[in-house]
């Protein structure tokens, strides 16, 4: 029995045995919902081993709207225990273990698949491309993102969770003051779904320059493909430095090596540097797709075509340059002399340079523009104004000698909040509503769709706008609780009040979802909201070889300027279409990936051994296996079409 | 027969034997730790360098515009990285 006792919690509470049941009772009746539905085939052919870059986008989906609810669990516990002074709500250790969880959960976990959702399903459509370069990578790409928020996830319930914090800044992380095996979780998790999102990275680059349809030139491509094309290429030059500070981190904990030591020529500070050399181009790897969306979405419905195209490239190019000189803003008060502070708040201020200037050609495009105030467009100009707090509190923040005040207060996390939240999720569910028809074939519910996006705004800025005042009265994130004394009582009681109106928020997306699948009409044609881009060309939902027939672009709006300028976009004829072969390895792969995290957080080094064989095997078997995809024929397209599209083609 | 002869990749051979004869030189002759480092890391480029042109092919294909780009940015990203964290954690540092 020895032998498992390292899986024991090293802190229970009855909380987690109750999670420990739930978590059981849940897998037990998957299991057995799946055997009596008879669902084992269908699961795994058609989802499992499936190289699909629309499948594999709704499985992003579906995993990043799992992971938003496990990490708003998380956060609506922090607020409980914070609402009222001297709470014993949550003590100590669950609260570092529970903060530490939302932030890794929610940026790692939730944003990174979410965009990477929109990116899978949308990138290849808008290009007019029929899967992404790599197909079967994107497959193993996408299980080893699930295989590492799974290994995340089930940390609370086997050995506990990790609880430096999601910057999990060493020494503090290190065997001495983290005991349990929880940070050994937080490097593998992220060590193997970082991998996941490097080859995603590289794969998108590829498919963005070497697939586009015949005629669109770079500078003709739609703008969420443009900021996904520099999101990536941030993910490929920032992400090498964070899978390197991870193994650092890990030879640190499991090898005794001194990277991060205070002693033996270690250098304490050097984590928080990596961490932020990838992680302050991580902030704008998520928010580049979501500018991207907000462009396509502000420019459908302000029936315009986006003002400034040039100079929406030209600043994202920018900021994906200026996003890797900025990095020490995180950490102004380590210690650095004022030059040093000074280069890095210089180059962090010019960053809101590019940021302005997309944020008036977002206005300029709505100027004279017929405005329609659908969801999405409605989620887009709630976005201006409170990501704008948002921008503004970062050029405060972004000052060093007025960060010695900021610094790690609540008024930093009300920052980075108002402007993750209306930048990124907000762009995230704007992009659900409008690509909701394309991926399913009926529409989300307008009604509640409005009524849901004025929710979660107003309640973001309760939740939010408090942190500021509490902030700068000296309330330091991360502490556990306060006493009645310091006066925050107020502040944190109205951010709990804003944290409950965001459940109720994210409950009514639920409630909408279930709602339209109902009763929402399923006829929805092609192009249901009078789209500008190719992707709105194809049937919805989309059959899986995507276009029948090339289409060719002449103009950055093909599908606009089809539609009223009369331009052909599908002059060829139908011909055969090669298409991958679908394949279970990448599953495979990242399952036994799973099991090789899971035994090197536990030192279990036989297991270790024998999964690494596991993944060599795997890998040589790709290198020899012979897969020349296979053809859809002419007759099998045709059939497709005319069913999918009606009488008209 | 010169067209049959891989000159430049004859001469690339030799170039990077040479240069890691020179960088061997390093183990062999007492240098001080600065001259050390810089023998090595200027051969360690020039060294790169030669792989990614001779043996690599970087610029023989019509991606050479996109092959260059990517170096040059990945060159600045990576000394922007080098320097700003000498400069934080070590010359800027008080």
């Amino acid at each position: 029995m020895d032998y498992f006792e390292r899986f024991a919690i090293p802190h229970p509470s009855p909380a987690i045995y109750a999670s420990m049941v739930a978590i059981g009772l849940t897998v037990i009746a998957m299991i057995v919902g799946l055997t009596y539905f008879k669902k084992w085939g269908y699961l795994w052919r058609e989802w499992l081993t499936t190289v699909d870059h629309k499948r594999i986008g709704i499985m992003y989906l579906i995993s990043a709207l799992l992971m938003l609810f496990r990490g708003g669990a998380d956060a609506i516990m922090m607020r409980a225990q914070m609402a009222v002074p001297d709470n014993k709500l949550l003590d100590a250790q669950h609260y570092n273990e529970i903060f530490t969880t939302h932030g890794t959960v929610m940026i790692i976990f939730m944003a990174m698949p979410f965009i990477m959702a929109f990116m899978n399903y949308i990138v290849p459509l808008q290009i007019g491309a029929r899967d992404v370069a790599f197909p079967r990578l994107n497959a193993l790409s996408f299980w080893l993102f699930f295989m590492g928020a799974m290994l995340l996830n089930i940390s609370f319930v086997i050995g506990g969770s990790p609880d430096a914090g999601w910057t999990n800044y060493f020494p503090l992380a290190n065997n001495e003051f983290s005991q349990s095996v929880g940070t050994n979780y937080y490097l593998f998790a992220l060590q193997i779904s970082g991998l996941g999102t490097l080859i995603t990275g590289i794969n998108m680059i590829v498919t963005i320059l070497k697939m586009r349809a015949p005629g669109m030139t770079l500078m003709k491509m739609p703008m969420f493909t443009w900021s996904s094309f520099v999101a990536n290429v941030i993910i490929v030059f920032a992400f090498p430095v964070l899978t390197v500070a991870l193994v650092m981190g890990t030879f640190d904990r499991l090898f005794a090596t001194n990277f991060f030591t205070t002693s033996n020529g270690g250098m304490d500070m050097l984590w928080a540097n990596f961490f932020w050399v990838w992680g302050h181009p991580e902030v704008y790897i998520l928010i580049l797709p979501a500018f991207g969306l907000y462009s396509e979405i502000i420019s459908t419905f302000s029936g315009r075509n986006l003002y400034g195209y040039k100079s929406m490239v030209g600043s994202m190019v920018i900021i994906s340059f200026l996003s890797f000189l900025v990095w020490t803003h995180h950490f102004f008060t380590m210690g650095q002399g004022a030059l040093t502070n000074s280069i890095f708040s210089i180059t962090t201020m010019a960053i809101a340079v590019p940021t302005g200037v997309k944020i008036f050609n977002w206005l300029f495009t709505l100027w004279k523009g017929k405005i329609v105030f659908t969801t999405p467009m409605l989620y887009s100009m709630l976005f201006i104004p409170t990501f704008t707090i948002g921008g503004v509190t970062g050029v405060m923040l972004g000052m060093s000698a007025a960060d010695y005040q900021y610094h790690n207060t609540m008024f930093l996390v009300a920052h980075f909040h108002m402007v993750i939240i209306p930048g990124v999720v907000f762009a995230m569910l704007a992009g659900l509503h409008y690509y909701w028809p394309k991926m399913f074939g009926f529409m989300l519910n307008e009604k509640i769709g409005k009524v849901t996006a004025w929710i979660i705004a107003i309640s973001t800025l309760l939740a939010f706008m408090p942190m500021f005042f509490s902030g700068l009265d000296g309330q330091a994130r991360r502490m556990y609780t306060y006493s009645a004394s310091t006066g925050f009582g107020m502040w944190n009681m109205i951010s709990f009040i804003g944290a409950i109106g965001l459940t109720i928020g994210f409950i009514l997306i639920v409630y909408n979802v279930y709602y339209s699948i109902r009763y929402a009409p399923r006829n929805v044609g092609s192009d249901p909201w009078d789209a500008r881009t190719l992707e709105w060309t194809t049937p919805s939902p989309v059959p899986y070889y995507n276009f029948a027939k090339v289409p060719h672009v002449i103009s950055t709006e093909a599908l606009w300027d089809a539609k009223y300028r009369q331009h052909d976009l599908f002059p060829e004829q139908y011909e055969n279409i090669h298409m991958p072969n679908n394949s279970g390895v990448p599953f495979i792969l990242g399952c036994i990936f799973f099991a090789w995290g899971f035994s090197f957080v536990f030192g279990m080094w036989i297991p270790t051994i024998v999964t690494t064989i596991g993944i060599f095997v795997c890998m040589a078997h790709r290198s020899l296996e012979k897969d020349p995809g296979h053809y859809v024929s002419v007759e099998k397209v045709k059939a497709t079409e005319s069913k999918l599209r009606g009488s008209q083609s | 027969m010169s067209d049959l002869f891989p000159l430049k990749q004859v001469m690339g051979f030799a170039l990077s034997i040479i240069l890691t004869i020179i960088a061997a030189c390093v183990y062999f002759f007492d240098m001080s730790m600065p001259i050390t480092m810089t023998i090595l890391l200027v051969t360690a480029f020039i060294q790169a360098g030669l792989q990614l042109v001779v043996f690599m092919h970087a610029s023989e294909t019509k991606d050479k515009p996109a092959i260059y780009t990517n170096i040059y940015y990945a060159l600045i990203i990576a000394l922007v990285t080098i320097f700003g964290t000498l400069l934080c954690m070590i010359w800027g540092y008080l």
